[in-house]
């Protein structure tokens, strides 16, 4: 049983995620998305990058490789799927997540560690944490902003499918904490099966505690408990 | 068959923040132009051959559908002509 980690043109943090997951001791590897989905996956990364150079969107062109199909009935099996910042914006454009990642409000690339409040404690990606917990994890994005329309935003909050939102140190979710614009602060939101995830900001780089925090460590450990 | 160009044009929903048109306005407005607001757009320009000039139009319909929008921040418009 290993977690497949999608590397397409341009993926940049294949190799970081395969690092991060094997420190925890979930057996990972990198496959080509061409090669196709192997029949032992027993979870996903669409890791972060910039996939075909982000041409037409973020993840427009990856979401639309064939290797996706396999993705989606892998996901609607319950197999976990975890979309991180380029892999975000690929969930969201194949439609396994709702809205969209689109350019900051500041027109800015923005690379910095940013504060994260769980909204869960009762999924896979955050049962390592309590609700209302702050984690500090880095973003490195020009286009995190996330975009939806009201109604379908109200649904989703109803519905409890916010999984994390930028907060400030102390919890407090804010338009000064938000550091892209993203409507309701929304950092990380599941897909239909709570084994689907995706967010902006990178747990990867928050878990091997030679590089900084580890406050990521408990959404990589998502794959154990899905 | 005719020879068709279907431009599909794709711009961002009524609503949706547009940093980067937001930016050329201000770029424009440094130097010295007067303008009120300003949008921006993507246009495709696509050669295709059909039967009939509404099924070329279907055809870059479903391109922008599928492809070239995304319908949750997308508005686009289809316009064909034979060429």
């Amino acid at each position: 049983m290993t977690v497949s980690i999608i590397r397409f043109g341009g993926s940049n943090c294949d190799r970081d995620a395969e690092r991060a997951l094997t420190h925890l001791g979930i057996d990972a590897e990198i496959v080509w998305h061409e090669d196709g989905l192997p029949a032992d996956t027993s979870g996903i990364v669409l890791p972060g990058g910039f996939s075909y150079g982000d041409y037409l969107r973020a993840g427009a062109m990856a979401a639309r490789s064939p290797i996706v199909s396999a993705v989606r009935e892998a996901a609607a099996d319950g197999t976990p799927v975890l979309g991180v910042c380029n892999g975000a914006q690929i969930g969201c454009e194949t439609g396994l997540t709702d809205g969209a990642f689109t350019t900051n409000e500041s027109a800015r690339f923005q690379c910095e560690h940013v504060h994260l409040r769980v909204e869960r404690d009762d999924t896979p990606w955050t049962a390592a944490y309590d609700e209302g917990d702050v984690i500090e994890i880095p973003i490195a994005h020009g286009e995190g902003r996330y975009e939806i329309s009201e109604q379908r935003l109200t649904e989703l909050e109803n519905d409890g499918r916010v999984l994390f939102r930028y907060c400030d140190e102390n919890g407090e979710s804010s338009a000064d904490a938000n550091p892209n614009g993203s409507k309701h602060n929304i950092a990380g939101i599941l897909g239909e099966r709570e084994t689907v995830a995706v967010l902006m900001p990178h747990p990867e780089r928050a878990t091997l505690p030679d590089v900084g925090p580890t406050d990521g460590q408990g959404v990589l450990r998502g794959f154990e408990t899905a | 068959m005719t020879a068709y160009t279907a431009t599909v044009t794709v711009r961002l929903k009524h609503g949706v923040l547009d940093p980067e048109a937001e930016t050329t306005k201000q770029a424009l407005e440094r130097l010295g132009f007067e303008l009120e607001a300003l949008r921006s757009a993507d246009r495709f320009e696509v050669d295709l051959e059909a039967d009939s000039t509404a099924a070329a139009r279907e055809r870059a319909e479903d391109m922008a559908e599928r492809l070239l929008a995304n319908p949750t921040i997308h508005d686009y418009d289809v316009e064909v002509d034979e060429r």
